[in-house]
């Protein structure tokens, strides 16, 4: 069934598994695709090493391997930051989810995905994949994180959502029968709040043919490539740049700092000063748990679909929109998003008017390659 | 007792050296003294006091205090010496199952701490639902399944700072099955929320009790030796104080003492509440800031001996840059390197042959009394004035990163190197070098406060409800401590707002402190 074969020529060969050894880069890349959000990835590291040290490494499909008897589902944790530092997850529970997710469906699932790259919810599915002894597909739903459950590639590719599958820590499974995304949101944040804030999901089981086009490609296997650049290159933030085909927009320090919670979310911006070659200027980024749109002398540079990170200017890791602190020395990377949320109906649902900002969208191109 | 009882000696016992000072009720130092720090601690404390006392001579008798700041703790985990093996409970399952305990500790002190652990079924939900009945037969099992095979016993409930009555419980459980003198540790009176930072910095607390008696005994013993009659208290992270009761109980809350004194004193030296604080030392300078006379705490994780852990821990920067450091002759490089307490015999201006940052600063014009510079070519003045340059810059770049673009923050610069540390640092206010700054580390532990703090979730509605609790129980931690039941009082109130609530949820962690009270002994803790 795997035929390594018809990998796209476009992307490297996909690695055929997920050992160990990849998390830490997997994580560090996780961080990156967070583009500021995402929840911090050091937890699941933890988990996610143990889980295919116990159970072996995860076999990573590519789309092309994807047979007629495969049956994918997303899955996420979702949740509050604050609760999920204290009441993590049950080890029973992302079996309970999968068992769940089958009887619904009618149908064995032989892999899963998960719903975003960015964060911890792009570490924890290889995990997973090992305890539950399914494959993982080399996609998720997202590219990027985003903040709701409508802004996925599925929603865009205009796939339905037939159901979806929550589970709690205490051992509650709740199966949710949606109309649509926005339904599926408001009744997956009750059940959320009813368990105490935390759950794992599963929804959007997709086919060999109802994944193509609809997910974003790729994208475990590039957030390890990634993460490895970052942890082994000299010049990390140079390496990143070119792995990920991203420009560095500034490299500086943070000279302003303005940010409070409000609704869940963290909301505010930052004023980067560049130094060295960058000296005398300044950009400004607006964030959202996220970081969202780079502004400098009134242009925008960069803005959501398309990707913006905050890194250190030595390491090169990420740094997450709420471990921002003033006087940090920062390089800011912009990447252009995949193709999909590039379409009308991508823009829509995640184009920077969806986050309230009455902007244009201008996509994004690389200027500095090297 | 016939002579006035005004006086407190305050030792702090650092990397290099140990420092000891007397400060009378008026606040003025009237003793001090710095020793080599000794390998077995106690040495170096014992010297410290001595010198002290030779010095107030017949006014020895007014001493009724002696507070001691130290790094024991750190360096027992560090070096993996004299720990304790822990019995681990954790209520709360089948929530957080997936993470068994000590998963990411380095193996080997995983190996020496833990005798066993249980993820048994208890617990609370963010709003106080139980996660599951309490399994009290589980937890006898589990300890009669480990034969007596360990020291001591932690319990670490999921949302125990919030709930804290389950632990309670259950540490009654343990003490009515095995005995009153067990010791039990719960993860509420020691971290905030983060279930395996909290329950990390739990298990390193009891696998520290020994080597918390054993200093804690020398301490006594040197007290006795002197022939004093005082009451002792150990510096905690927050910069107040707890008794030595206290201190047995809760080791791992003195392992962010030492800058938590500097910060004390400078601010007490200075009379300035509200400052940048730069501790300049042999090997690093520590920087942190003063918020209202106590020091910023840090929000983020801390790593100690490896281990993740999230108790109060002072905001500090670390800059490897001290009086010690070594400038490469040939590349002019500044650091890491140090020649630390040899500084005396290897720095240039000590007749030595290294070149040191203490050389760079005497070179322009910061010299040490008593010593001068050999002649210098012009290649070594400009290697020193450039490694001079580099050190302010790196010393500019931290005090702007901590003061948070504020400017008019004062810098205030303690320490034994505080030469490195030019007038004109942009980035600050007024630079303040107070007198007796060199001993700054004693004189924080000498003045300090007894101090407790509590933490509470509640509805949002029921804000002011949630503070009046918060602060109950921080009062009541801080006369615990040894403070003044009269003259205590709340110092800081942090309010967190939590998402995904069945209704507004906010979390309030309130600190009290109090200067110690004047009764004679300190209530013991719990």
């Amino acid at each position: 069934m795997a035929s390594p074969s018809l990998s796209p020529p476009t992307t490297a060969r996909v690695p055929e598994h997920v050992t160990a050894d990849d998390i830490a880069a997997l994580a560090a890349g996780a961080a990156i695709f967070g583009t500021g959000g995402g929840g911090a990835v050091y937890t699941s590291q933890m988990t996610t090493e143990r889980a295919i040290r116990e159970h072996g490494p995860v076999r990573l499909l590519s789309l092309d391997d994807l047979g007629p008897d495969d049956a994918v589902i997303m899955m996420s944790g979702i949740g509050a930051p604050t609760v999920g530092i204290e009441m993590l997850s049950s080890v029973q529970q992302v079996e309970t989810l999968l068992r769940e997710a089958e009887r619904v469906a009618g149908r064995e699932i032989t892999a899963i995905m998960p719903a975003e790259i960015g964060g911890s919810n792009g570490v924890s599915p290889a995990g997973w994949a090992a305890r539950l002894g399914v494959a993982l597909l080399d996609a998720d739903g997202m590219g990027r994180a985003f903040p709701e459950a409508t802004m996925i590639s599925t929603n865009v590719a205009g796939v339905p959502c037939e159901f979806a599958v929550l589970s709690d820590v205490v051992g509650n499974v709740v199966t949710l029968r949606t109309v649509d995304l926005g339904w599926l949101e408001r009744h997956a944040r009750a059940v959320t709040v009813a368990a105490g804030g935390i759950c794992l999901g599963a929804h959007y089981l997709l086919t060999a043919e109802t994944a193509r086009g609809a997910v974003i490609p790729g994208t475990i296997s590039t957030a390890i490539r990634v993460g490895r650049a970052l942890l082994t290159a000299s010049e990390p933030v140079a390496a990143v740049a070119d792995e990920l085909d991203a420009d560095v927009l500034i490299s500086g320090k943070i000279v302003d700092l303005s940010r409070r919670t409000e609704g869940g979310f963290v909301r505010g911006s930052i004023t980067i000063a560049g130094i060295g070659t960058d000296r005398g200027r300044l950009q400004r980024i607006e964030l959202r748990n996220e970081n969202l749109v780079v502004l400098e002398d009134g242009e925008v540079l960069a803005t959501v679909p398309d990707l913006i990170t905050v890194v250190d200017i030595e390491t090169g890791h990420a740094i997450s929109t709420e471990m921002l602190r003033y006087g940090q020395r920062v390089s800011v990377l912009a990447w252009a998003c995949d193709p999909l949320w590039r379409s009308d109906r991508g823009l829509e649902i995640a184009g920077p008017r969806a986050f309230g900002y009455d902007l244009p969208y201008v996509p994004f191109e690389r200027k500095d390659a090297r | 007792m016939s002579a006035v009882r005004d006086l407190s000696l305050g030792v702090d016992v650092g990397g290099t050296n140990t420092d000891a000072v007397v400060v009378d009720a008026a606040g003025s130092v009237i003793a001090w003294t710095k020793q080599p720090t000794t390998a077995d601690v106690i040495g170096g404390i014992r010297a410290g006091i001595a010198a002290v006392l030779a010095q107030l001579a017949a006014d020895r008798e007014r001493v009724s205090r002696v507070m001691l700041g130290t790094t024991h703790a750190t360096n027992a985990i560090v070096a993996r010496r004299g720990l304790d093996r822990v019995a681990l409970v954790r209520l709360g399952a089948p929530a957080a199952t997936e993470w068994p305990p000590l998963t990411g500790w380095p193996s080997d002190l995983g190996d020496q701490v833990l005798a066993g652990a249980a993820m048994l079924g208890g617990g609370h939900m963010v709003d106080g639902t139980p996660i599951a009945p309490l399994d009290r037969d589980g937890i006898r099992r589990f300890l009669d399944g480990l034969g007596g095979r360990f020291d001591s016993v932690a319990v670490c409930g999921i949302f125990a700072p919030s709930s804290p009555e389950q632990e309670r419980e259950v540490e009654q459980l343990v003490l009515d099955h095995l005995g009153e003198g067990v010791p039990v540790f719960l993860s509420q009176d020691i971290g905030p929320d983060g279930l395996l930072e909290r329950e990390n910095a739990t298990v390193l607390n009891a696998a520290l009790r020994s080597v918390a008696s054993e200093v804690t005994r020398a301490l006594v013993d040197v007290v006795a030796e002197e022939g004093l009659d005082v009451s002792t208290f150990f510096a905690q992270n927050d910069g107040t104080l707890m008794s030595l009761d206290y201190a047995v109980r809760y080791p791992v809350l003195t392992i962010g003492s030492g800058p938590a004194n500097s910060l004390r004193g400078a601010a007490f030296l200075s009379s300035v509440e509200n400052a940048i604080v730069v501790d300049v030392g042999g090997t690093t300078s520590d920087l942190g800031v003063l918020v209202d006379g106590f020091p910023r705490e840090s929000t983020l994780p801390r790593d100690i001996g490896g281990v993740r852990t999230n108790f109060r821990m002072p905001d500090i920067l670390s800059l490897g840059i001290g009086g010690g450091t070594i400038i490469d002759p040939r590349t002019g490089a500044v650091g890491p390197g140090s020649v630390g307490y040899r500084i005396a015999e290897e720095g240039l201006v000590f007749g030595g042959s290294t070149l040191t940052l203490t050389d760079a600063a005497a070179a322009a014009g910061h010299g040490i009394r008593g010593h001068a510079l050999p002649s210098l070519s012009s290649g070594q003045r400009d290697l020193l004035a450039r490694g001079l340059a580099h050190a302010h810059e790196r010393i500019e770049e931290a005090v702007e990163r901590l003061s948070l673009g504020r400017v008019d923050l004062p810098l205030i610069v303690v320490g034994g190197g505080a030469q490195l540390v030019p007038d004109d640092l942009t980035g600050a206010g007024d630079v303040l070098r107070p007198d007796r700054a060199d001993v700054a580390n004693a004189v924080g532990a000498a003045i300090s406060l007894a101090g407790g703090r509590a933490e509470q979730i509640s509805d949002a509605d029921d804000r002011d409800a949630a503070i009046a609790a918060a602060s109950e129980a921080a009062i009541a931690k801080a006369i615990q401590a040894g403070a003044d039941p009269l003259a205590v009082e709340i110092v800081d109130v942090l309010e967190t707002a939590l998402s995904y609530t069945a209704r507004p949820t906010l979390k309030v962690s309130v600190k009290a402190a109090g200067p110690l009270s004047h009764l004679a002994a300190p209530i013991p803790a719990r």
